[in-house]
């Protein structure tokens, strides 16, 4: 049983760090109708930032600051993976937008463009990335159930964010336009709300919450130039199985991928648990092929 | 008196397929000019043309001696120009005060909601905090007509906003309507319901097929005459 739920909880939060990807894919692709393939770069970019800062403040600093360093990697990996997701958008993105296909065969070129970008810069093999010290033990539940730091630090991490993007979406002006945008381009227009500023910002948005799971994912292993590659797909199976263009959707999708995915894998085996996830999800979309939480939109609709 | 719109030789497609042919308009400031016609002969293809929603590759749209045919939609908006289209275009999941709250972004957001708004149109202060898409079409159209008068527009562009509501309804537009004549407002109003604007507009226009084919003042029309021409 303890063993059971400590796989549980490892499954959650992994896939709170798809929740973080998927939301930005999500929002990019509710808002654009652009189906980014080179999302999964934003994070290997953003693990990148975060061995950066990593190397940054053990050359550099004082070795009592290194302790620090997570807390300037997460806004740098947001930072970087925005500031080319905003590039991207500029150059190539906007020149795609209402051409699913072409956008789909695009961003897959960019994507490999990326990696072997990531190669040439960082060399082939993967890296380590040093997690701080106080992130390394875990939290004593019971004897036999110990939850690690770090697992609990991304899930608290995530949670922030979600806090952060909820207020920003649900709260703030800047959220009311983009959500104007997603359900009627052509009415929020016609308000004054330039469409297309809105439509770069939040895609350099997006791919800066791509940027900080990246981030979290260095707590959990290397890090290569395929990192994104290896991620996308689960990333994808959220958004689609939550419902494309909704944010609660997509925190839903992340949960049951996540916790689907370790108890098939707890019962079976691995390989077995992610080809039962991957027929569910197909199924469920077979009977419900909008996802879980649809949002009825006439710009979705058409 | 000065030329608020001044649409000429204006034509629009839908991709290959010509809507409108050789558009000549023209609306004073103050006036309440009155856009009559069939179905399908393109009056909201022209609002969507004024506000730069479709392809208008020849033709003038001046707008307060301002050339705006090669300006962005949002451009027109900020210029000035508020725009209720004929399916009101409500933000469905969006609460009844954020669709208002997005009429200010002609002015990025700033300003308030005048209470003059609310006092237009009282159903909508009770209904603030409902989602828009659970609103009757008639209570949809009137938050539409708020909604472009958030920021006080010069122009004020209506596509049938009788259609399909009730007449107890259509009786609070029409007397909304007359307000705003009395503070001012200048507006464009497409109509297929001759007997509501007889009372509201200064001007007339009608169009057939892509082409104004008659024009006046509302005050010396042949009502039978227009009437065969916008009959079914
Ligand atoms: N989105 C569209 N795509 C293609 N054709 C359209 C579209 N909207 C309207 N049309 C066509 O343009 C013509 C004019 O339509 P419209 O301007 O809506 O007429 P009206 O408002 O006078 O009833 C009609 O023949 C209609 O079929
Ligand atoms: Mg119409």
């Amino acid at each position: 049983m303890d063993t059971y739920l400590l796989q549980i909880f490892n499954g959650i939060s992994v896939s709170s760090i798809f929740m973080l990807a998927a939301l930005g894919l999500a929002i990019t692709f509710g808002l654009m109708k652009i189906i980014n393939m080179a999302h999964g770069e934003f994070i290997m970019i953003g693990a990148y930032a975060a061995y950066m800062v990593q190397n940054f403040f053990s050359q550099y600093l004082p070795a009592s600051f290194f302790n620090f360093y997570f807390f300037a990697a997460i806004p740098a990996s947001f930072l970087l993976a925005g500031v080319l997701g905003w590039i991207l958008e500029r150059l190539v993105i906007r020149h795609l937008y209402g051409r699913s296909l072409d956008s789909l065969l695009a961003t897959w070129g960019v994507s490999l463009i990326l990696q072997q970008l990531a190669r040439s810069i960082f060399g082939a093999p993967n890296v380590d990335v040093k997690s701080p010290d106080w992130l390394n033990g875990a939290f004593l539940v019971h004897p036999g159930l110990q939850l690690p730091y770090k697992r609990l630090f991304i899930m608290l991490m995530v949670i922030a964010c979600m806090v952060v993007i909820y207020y920003l979406m649900y709260r703030s002006n800047y959220g009311r336009k983009i959500r104007a945008v997603m359900q009627n381009r052509a009415m929020a227009a016609s308000l004054g709300i330039n469409t297309r500023r809105i439509d770069a910002y939040t895609f350099a948005f997006g791919s800066g919450l791509a940027g900080i799971a990246g981030c979290a994912l260095t707590l959990l292993g290397s890090i290569g130039p395929t990192l994104g590659t290896n991620y996308i797909v689960d990333t994808f199976m959220v958004v689609v199985l939550g419902g494309v263009g909704s944010l609660w959707g997509t925190i839903a999708g992340g949960f049951l991928i996540g916790t689907g995915n370790t108890t098939l894998e707890f019962l079976t085996d691995a390989t077995l648990g992610k080809v039962l996830v991957f027929t569910l999800v197909i199924l469920f979309l077979q009977w419900r092929p909008k996802g879980l939480f649809t949002i009825h939109s006439r710009s979705l609709d058409e | 008196m000065e030329t608020v719109l001044n649409v000429d030789k204006l034509q629009a497609y839908y991709g290959e397929s010509i809507i409108l042919k050789d558009i000549n308009l023209k609306v004073q400031e103050g006036h309440i000019v009155c856009l009559l016609g069939r179905n399908g002969v393109g009056k909201s293809t022209f609002l969507k043309s004024i506000m730069g929603l479709v392809r208008t590759p020849s033709g003038s749209i001046l707008f307060q001696n301002k050339e705006l045919i090669n300006k962005p939609t949002y451009f027109r908006a900020r210029a000035g120009i508020g725009y209720v289209p004929q399916g009101r275009d409500i933000f469905p999941q969006m609460t009844v005060e954020e669709n208002l709250q997005l009429g200010l972004e002609v002015n990025n957001g700033n300003g308030n909601i005048s209470p003059e708004i609310y006092e237009l149109f009282p159903i909508l202060k009770e209904m603030l905090t409902r989602k828009g898409g659970n609103l009757s079409g008639g209570q949809q159209q009137q938050l539409a007509i708020a909604r472009a008068l958030v920021a006080h527009p010069k122009l004020l562009l209506l596509d049938e906003p009788t259609e399909g509501i009730q007449p107890s309804i259509i009786q609070d537009i029409g007397r909304v309507i007359l307000q705003l004549k009395k503070e001012g407002y200048t507006i464009l109003i497409v109509e297929q319901y001759l007997e509501f604007i007889l009372n509201i507009a200064d001007e007339y226009y009608v169009m057939d097929k892509g082409n104004i084919v008659a024009q006046g003042l509302v005050s010396s029309m042949d009502q039978e005459d227009i009437k065969s021409k916008i009959a079914i």
